[in-house]
């Protein structure tokens, strides 16, 4: 590690001294929403932030002959964040703008002390936020028991809610959670009368909750796309794909549930990936337009209140394989946005990093290394939200100790 | 209601007498209980095959389920009513071989991208791609008619059980083009034989090999995708003790391994060394100039063999090992049984397993045999294949749909469309994957879209009228009857709801019994 760095890690990432005068004050929970964005597949997180520098930026460009995102400058070049990190320009005019403002930050090297480099495995993983030397329980995911905590204090009526046809695993677990996809909203043909009737049969059954909650959600998302349409018919843009999505959730958010969870496949880029333009580039745009489009429909009051965590299993090799592409790695880039970032993360890179110049700074010469955990990252997020004591953060992330990156 | 007497069903057909005839020589399993009473069969029926229905339950009960059971574990030939055979043989993938199929795509790619006119180009590539469409379209319509229509019906759940566990995605490029040729020609034919068999047929299909990549896995410019998935999902499971540097070895293994569209022309040019090494079978390739050649270890031994060999070697040795044993047999009873199922179960079914070196029929009758299974049935939840095959066999028996097109959009809607899933860890066989909040009100608008207008499986075209009525007769069903004696109170009272009767067919099919087998 460079001296360089080592500051930069101590000054970014002291450790949470329990209820230290940092933590935000308890009463800032009431209101304070969460998005957590899967990027299932493994997203390519060196040609998301991309090292623009010095010997850093040469090493990055020689070992991508064929899928380096260009200098900031040259055509279809990373756009400058700061001295040392560029953003993927299919990124210009939505995610860029909200890092402008602050409203945006980056965690690189980030990610799990698993090296099973299976997308399974360490997505499970990862949603169980579970401690790694200890047997699964795959009835109890992080976003769960961080919905148990919550309710049992600062948030007594969470409503947590997956944007998803499947619950997911972070949402599984003892705390009631909804799940609902939102790309493709039909005609209901099941009435009030017939969905009462159909209650009445599950009542006292293992699936009485979920059937329950399933008339209830979908009422609620009927009303939300109806105010959609309203809008429609007075000419406003239809979205399509995840932008749609977005526009959705934002309303539900808005009104209804505080804590999502959605995630977006695609990621996993094994060929031709492309570098300032082609397949990523295109998976990017739509992510950072619907992520934009999010921001915007939950209005300024609602995303000052709002933390959007994009997160994704590992990242890809540093080196670009023999088909132009890249395989399963290691470390990878977080995003954190939001309306009320503290003027420490938004509109930076943050975390302990590394300049990567040469191979001996990679994790086993091909990977990115993992310098900020995330469950020690989640943790310092959720303290700083929401208030938690390090005896509730435990019950979330049991053995953790919190990583304060002073984000909100 | 009364119990019904197993006399409900209808007089005994020549189908019966032919099957108790065929099934002579094969073994029949050994029932930890041998069930006797209507409803009991049909429990074991409902969870053997892709749903209950009268004429099955009318075979079964002819033959008893042990012998049905044997016949089910070591099928002849499957013959199809004709109008669903009729439909089968009309598809461009049972026609054409899979080799032709793929170079005559091929020309017409080539063709519409050699079009000089630009709208003539955009409309020769639409029309190529509605053949891609198409083929996989015919592919999944040729599955589902025959799990609702094919008397092997273990046979059909099992092809589609290895179908997902060695899962391919019609996602992915260049791969709906094969897919029906992946079931048909890796799959089902091995579905209830050798593991080790079934496993050399996939490695060997271009579906597989595109799927993960391998084909363009080679010496010196490696993709380790496939051989990871390989190890984790195919054979060992993740976590069995395998590390990273069994992926590398297992990727060198497999390089060259890979997809051509040459048909008969020679061999591209190789060093005369290399000639006799190179193999091409349909469409699968082994290119001894894409493979690695260089010493080997795989899971602390070596690799004694050279090139295409070294990947039956690995094989041999991936399908032997106790971890497979256990992993696939772990899978076998969450398919069969329950969702976290007896760890005594499992061990014997990789006794089994082992010591019959992987024969899938010996490792379900260990299952069908075993008292674990007899206690489970009718507690597993249905996911949305087996909810949405179940749910038509039980309405309409054995009179033949005439379109299945409705049976994929629910299955799309349900979130689990046939070759759909993305990633190659396959569907989740669990209840938690699939009866979320989001996903019960999903699945009780399909109830209610079979109930009450179940007719739309009939239409001639999508603008066609509906028969009429355009529901059901579910509750004349002698399955639908034999089981209202066993449901709860609580459905029994929902039922007595109905205004109609696809409103009661919708509540019967959105009942907590229904919904499980």
């Amino acid at each position: 590690m460079q001296r360089r760095d080592l500051l930069k890690m101590l000054a970014a990432a002291a450790p949470l001294a329990g209820g230290a005068g940092r933590l935000m004050a308890a009463p800032a929970a009431e209101g304070a929403k969460l998005l957590v964005v899967f990027l299932r597949g493994a997203y390519d997180c060196a040609n998301l932030l991309v090292p623009i520098s010095g010997a850093a930026g040469d090493f990055y460009r020689a070992s991508r002959p064929g899928i380096a995102v260009p200098r900031p400058g040259e055509a279809n070049g990373a756009l400058a964040l700061d001295a040392d990190w560029g953003l993927h320009p299919a990124l210009a005019s939505s995610v860029m703008p909200l890092f402008q403002k602050k409203q945006a930050a980056f965690i690189p090297f980030a990610g799990t002390d698993d090296l099973t480099r299976s997308h399974f495995e360490t997505q499970d993983s990862i949603e169980l936020g579970q401690a790694l030397d200890r047997r699964r329980d795959y009835r109890s995911g992080f976003l769960n028991r961080l919905a148990g905590v919550l309710g049992a204090g600062p948030l007594t009526a969470v409503s947590p809610i997956a944007f998803t046809d499947q619950l997911p695993i972070s949402l599984r677990g003892d705390a009631q959670a909804a799940n609902m996809a939102l790309g493709n909203v039909g005609r209901q043909g099941i009435d009030a009368r017939q969905s009462q009737v159909i209650e009445s049969m599950y009542r006292g059954t293992a699936l009485a909750q979920p059937v329950a909650e399933g008339f209830a959600v979908r009422d609620e998302v009927l009303r939300a796309v109806k105010a959609e349409m309203d809008a429609a018919s007075r000419n406003a843009m239809t979205a399509k794909g995840f932008e749609l999505v977005a526009q959705r959730m934002a309303r539900l958010m808005q009104e209804r549930f505080d804590l999502g969870f959605v995630d977006v496949g695609g990621w996993d880029t094994h060929v031709g990936q492309g570098a300032g333009t082609g397949y990523l580039a295109n998976r990017f745009e739509e992510l950072g337009r619907g992520l934009a489009g999010f921001a915007d429909a939950m209005g300024e009051s609602a995303w000052r209140d709002t933390v959007v965590v994009v997160i994704s299993e590992f990242g890809r090799t540093f080196r670009e394989n023999g088909n132009k592409g890249t395989d399963h790695g290691h470390g990878t880039v977080y995003w954190v946005l939001g309306g009320g970032l503290d003027a420490q993360a938004g509109g930076r890179v943050v975390g302990e990093q590394l300049a990567l110049t040469q191979p001996a700074a990679l994790f086993q010469n091909r990977d990115h290394p993992v310098l900020n955990e995330y469950r020690a990252v989640f943790a310092g997020l959720f303290a700083r939200m929401y208030g938690l004591s390090p005896a509730q953060l435990d019950h979330v992330f049991g053995g953790v100790s919190a990583k304060d990156l002073r984000l909100v | 209601m009364p119990s019904i007497p197993m006399s409900i069903f209808r007089p005994g057909v020549a189908l019966a007498a032919l099957l108790l005839a065929a099934c002579g020589t094969v073994p029949v399993p050994r029932l930890a209980a041998d069930p006797v009473d209507a409803a009991a069969q049909l429990q074991w029926l409902d969870r053997v095959s892709w749903g209950a229905n009268p004429a099955d339950a009318q075979t079964v009960e002819a033959m008893g389920v042990p012998r049905w059971l044997g016949a089910q574990l070591h099928p002849g030939p499957a013959v199809l009513p004709a109008a669903a055979q009729a439909q089968i043989d009309a598809m461009r993938i049972s026609t054409t071989p899979i080799d032709r199929l793929a170079r005559e795509l091929e020309a017409q790619r080539k063709a519409a991208e050699a079009l000089s006119d630009d709208d003539a180009k955009t409309a020769a590539r639409q029309a190529y791609q509605q053949t891609l469409n198409q083929l996989s379209r015919e592919a999944q319509q040729r599955f589902l008619l025959r799990a609702l229509y094919s008397p092997n019906q273990l046979q059909e759940q099992m092809t589609w059980f290895w179908m997902n566990h060695f899962n391919v995605s019609t996602r992915k490029g260049g791969l709906r083009e094969l897919v029906g040729d992946y079931e048909e020609a890796a799959i089902r034919p091995h579905a209830l034989g050798r593991f080790r068999d079934l496993l050399g047929a996939t490695v060997r299909h271009p579906a597989m090999l595109r799927y993960l990549d391998n084909a363009q896995n080679a010496g010196g410019r490696l993709n380790e995708n496939y051989a990871r998935e390989l190890m984790e999902l195919h054979t060992l499971g993740v976590g069995s003790g395998y590390s990273q540097s069994d992926v590398q070895s297992l990727a060198r293994v497999l390089s060259g391994l890979g997809v051509t569209l040459r048909d008969d022309g020679p061999p591209p040019r190789l060093p005369a060394a290399q000639q006799a090494a190179y193999v091409r079978q349909g469409l699968f390739e082994f290119n001894p100039a894409r493979h690695d050649d260089g010493a080997k270890t795989l899971l602390g031994a070596p690799i004694t063999q050279r090139g295409l060999a070294e990947a039956d070697e690995a094989l041999d040795r991936l399908a032997r090992a106790p971890a497979t044993a256990r992993f696939v047999s772990r899978k076998l009873a969450i398919y069969f049984v329950a969702d976290a199922p007896p760890p005594a179960l499992v061990e014997r079914m990789s006794a089994t397993f082992l010591r019959s070196d992987g024969d899938i029929a010996a490792v379900l009758t260990t299952l069908f045999e075993s008292p674990e299974f007899a206690a489970s049935l009718g507690r597993k939840f249905r996911d949305p294949v087996h909810y949405v095959v179940g749910s038509v066999r039980l309405a309409y028996g054995d009179r033949v749909v005439s379109d299945v097109a409705p049976m994929l959009g629910w299955l799309n809607r349900m979130g689990q469309p046939l070759y759909g899933h993305e990633t190659p860890d396959g569907y989740a066989l669990t209840q938690d994957a699939w009866a979320s909040a989001g996903q019960m009100a999903t699945r009780f608008e399909i109830a209610r879209a079979i109930g009450a207008s179940g007719a739309v499986l009939f239409r001639a075209g999508d603008k066609a009228p509906l028969e009429k009525p355009p529901y059901p007769p579910l509750a004349a069903s002698p399955v639908v009857r034999t089981e209202m004696a066993s449901l709860s109170q609580a459905t029994r009272a929902a039922l007595a709801q109905a205004s109609a009767p696809p409103d009661w067919n919708t509540f019967f099919l959105a009942s907590p019994e229904f919904n499980h087998r």
